[in-house]
């Protein structure tokens, strides 16, 4: 019969086992939890981003017009009937005027010279009822916004805001979403009410189209020489380094090699000037072309890393079924191995697209335009990119630059979430088991 | 036999050979032309390394040879200004180890523990909803980790610790949202090296009679100290390069002391909720702005990047090097 009770040494007999090992249980349960608690910890996390972002995205805004759009239009018709579907629901609706009158209404209200100018750009008689409406809300109503606040405050404090709004003088309250069509089709701009995306988005598809037409055959090319016709030579192994070394370095390092060579010693490639299509007073090479080319470098090891993966994965047997009908290295490879490696590869290739969507200090780096409204028209062009534009709205104090960055970042999510998508979507379609 | 055999049939055939069987190596030009084109793809890989080292010291040695700048200040004086001549790194490189050692107290731990949860308690279809979210906090770009810095963890910081200690740019909400950043690959790291600890030593701690709890803390996570130093490794390199985050949040100008008995009265230089600049923000500052070539501001960011670049890959090297001594075969 053991007694109850620690003899001092070895382990516990009797009662005390049984307490040792709930004891121990318990521990192991408490962990558990610990455990568990973290990974929550990493759910909420990233809820709490999203939640952030999407919150700042929506809300109510107290803007003050110049001019009154009731007062515009009160003004030009005087005692006329104003025509139909203008004045609807206690809202005006500009785009409903006829050409003529909005033209009319323009001509009367802006000096001058802006009228000489805006008809230069384009003459204002062709313009659509909607664009000249657009006009006449910059030139002349000139919304201006006193006040925001997110959406959480616009569900569920009506009243504090409503007293707020009623402190500033003849503000409008309106519930806005930052992220409209006209968010994502203006250009950028210094007010906050016209600010857009679009030269942003522009110049990330631009820089980005680039970087994949430099680094995805390079790539992929080398990828095949490691897998294929390098075996364990030295300068197989010299490469393989290399490329584990470079998908280590921080990405703002990649931005000075493209700062001290693309945009300084190849400045005449990449401004263009050596093609002689550009100006040579303003080229400079600050251009998409070296940030194309920066960022190409920069996914190059990510490319190989994941086409090496691809290629690899392809079975053996159908290399050496090659082989035995004859084929060559080159043909076996190009028509039994590629073809079989293309889904991988793709994936890998979408998720360095990604990667590149999303870089901002390299670009910064390499000489992103803090302020540009014109469209880049070619790869010689000047540029900004939708993660710089968020940064430079994000660095500004006022609150309205929060909001746009927010409803910018809601705009680079999306893009990325629909490659991402895209990616897994091939991966399953394409997906073969051998 | 066969040959004569193979010799009628192709002259049967009309071939060009009429009775000759040419059995040597056929020369294929083309072949050797790809795989020219195929190494230097591969060469290429190796100019970026080259133009980099090449591209760095050049430009720091500009930067060096500078009359007013002196190697010596570089390392032991405790302000960067350009504008006066001061160029002591201490400020930006204290700034960029206090906010990766903050992301490094979040980061390491929360990272580790993810990883025991999914590799040793976790259900296959919890596993299964659970990855995709890191994946998707990976995938996140760090501007956006930047704006969440400041417009969410700032405010909170402010709101628990006073709007008086805690600083509207500081490197305490930098850190936390670099911790966050870095989880999800020190979370899946670390997974990779706790799943490859074989089924077989857990089955003998259980038929001992450990829970699983003391399998994992004293038998898997052991077995796989390699895998999780070399992990460890390369969340701390990727945190001391990480730049968007700090360029937002942690401030726009370096914390400059007059000197070190002022770094060091009351601790004041590990004050975490004051504002910094660490290397990487203020090579970011600096280039958005008006740069002239051959100016002291350029040559001077190319040695903080140089400094960068000699950090993280010796963090690199030190990882690789800890897989290839400790790594256990099984």
């Amino acid at each position: 019969m053991i007694e109850d009770g620690w003899t001092g040494g070895g382990y516990p007999e009797g009662s005390r086992l049984q307490s040792f090992v709930t004891g121990r249980q318990r521990t192991g349960q408490i962990w558990k939890t610990l455990f568990l608690g973290a990974t929550m910890a990493g759910i909420i996390a990233l809820f709490a981003l999203l939640y952030n972002v999407i919150d700042d995205s929506f809300g109510f805004v107290a803007y003050q017009n110049k001019v009154a759009p009731e007062v515009l239009v009160s003004e030009y018709y005087g005692t006329q009937p104003v025509p139909e579907g203008v004045l609807s629901a206690g809202e005006v609706r500009l785009e409903a005027l006829p050409t003529a009158d909005q033209v009319a209404m323009l001509k009367g209200r802006v000096s001058a010279g802006r009228f000489r100018a805006l008809e230069a750009q384009q003459p204002l008689a062709d313009r659509s009822s909607a664009e000249l409406a657009q006009l006449l809300t910059a030139e002349v109503i000139k919304p201006e916004i006193v006040a925001a606040w997110t959406l959480t405050e616009s569900l569920f404090d009506r009243a504090r805001i409503a007293a707020e709004a009623e402190k500033l003088s003849g503000a409008r309250l309106d519930f806005r979403s930052w992220v409209t069509g006209s968010f994502l089709t203006s250009p950028q701009s210094s007010k906050p009410e016209l600010a857009g995306v679009r030269t942003a988005i522009f110049g990330s598809l631009w820089v980005t189209l680039i970087a994949f037409v430099f680094s995805v055959p390079l790539g992929v090319g080398a990828a095949i020489y490691l897998e294929e016709y390098g075996g364990n030579s030295r300068l197989a192994q010299l490469i393989e380094t290399n490329i584990n070394n470079l998908a280590g370095v921080p990405s703002i390092i990649y931005g000075m090699l493209g700062l001290a060579v693309f945009v300084r010693v190849l400045e005449p490639l990449t401004s263009g000037k050596l093609f002689g299509v550009v100006d040579p007073t303003t080229a400079n090479g600050r251009t998409v072309l070296s940030a194309g080319l920066t960022i190409g470098l920069l996914i190059l090891p990510l490319i190989i890393i994941n086409a090496r993966e691809a290629i690899r994965a392809v079975p053996h047997a159908l290399r050496e079924a090659g082989y035995g009908l004859g084929a060559t290295k080159w043909q076996t490879i190009s028509a039994h191995v590629l073809p079989n490696a293309v889904p991988g590869i793709l994936t890998g290739v979408i998720l360095a697209i990604s990667r590149a969507l999303g870089e901002t200090a390299p670009l910064v780096v390499v000489g992103a335009s803090t302020f540009i409204v014109v469209d880049p028209n070619g790869p010689f062009a000047k540029f900004t990119t939708l993660p710089i534009q968020i940064y430079q709205w994000t660095a500004r104090p006022q609150a309205e630059f929060q909001h746009l960055a927010a409803g910018a970042i809601l705009v680079l999510l999306v893009l990325l979430l629909a490659m991402n998508a895209t990616a897994i979507l091939l991966r399953n379609k394409y997906a073969r088991s051998y | 036999m066969i040959i004569d055999a193979a010799a009628r049939s192709s002259s049967a055939a009309g071939s060009s050979f009429a009775g000759e069987l040419f059995l040597g190596r056929r020369r294929r030009p083309k072949e050797a032309l790809i795989q020219g084109f195929l190494i230097f793809c591969g060469v290429v890989s190796i100019l970026t390394t080259v133009g980099i080292v090449v591209v760095l010291v050049e430009e720091s040695l500009a930067f060096f040879l500078d009359p007013n700048v002196s190697l010596i200040d570089f390392f032991t004086t405790t302000a960067w200004q350009p504008k006066i001549g001061q160029f002591g790194i201490f400020p930006l490189l204290l700034a960029t180890l206090l906010t990766s050692l903050i992301g490094m107290l979040i980061a390491l731990p929360l990272g580790l523990a993810i990883a025991i949860y999914l590799s040793e308690y976790a259900t296959p279809r919890a596993r299964q909803t659970l990855k995709p979210v890191l994946e998707i906090l990976a995938g996140v770009p760090t501007v956006v980790y930047g704006y969440f810095a400041l417009n969410f963890i700032t405010p909170i910081l402010r709101g628990i610790f006073g709007r008086d200690v805690v600083e509207i740019f500081n490197m305490a909400s930098a850190g936390l949202v670099i911790g966050i950043l870095i989880l999800p690959l020190v979370a899946s790291m670390s997974e990779d090296a706790l799943s490859a600890v074989p089924r077989g030593l857990r089955e003998g701690a259980y038929a001992l009679g450990a829970t699983k709890f003391e399998t994992a803390i004293k038998i898997v996570v052991p077995a796989a100290l390699s895998g999780l130093g070399a992990a460890f490794i390369v969340a701390i390199s990727r945190a001391v390069g990480e730049t968007m985050v700090v360029a937002i949040a942690a401030g726009s100008g370096p914390r400059n002391f007059a000197s070190w008995a002022d770094a060091w009265r009351g601790l004041a230089l590990f004050n975490p909720f004051a504002s910094g600049e660490t290397m990487t923000g203020h090579i970011v500052r600096i280039s958005g702005g008006d740069l002239s070539y051959d100016s002291i501001d350029y040559d001077s960011i190319f040695s903080i990047a140089l400094m960068l670049f000699v950090i993280t890959l010796a963090l690199n090297i030190i990882s690789q090097w800890i897989v290839r001594r400790y790594r256990m075969r099984y």
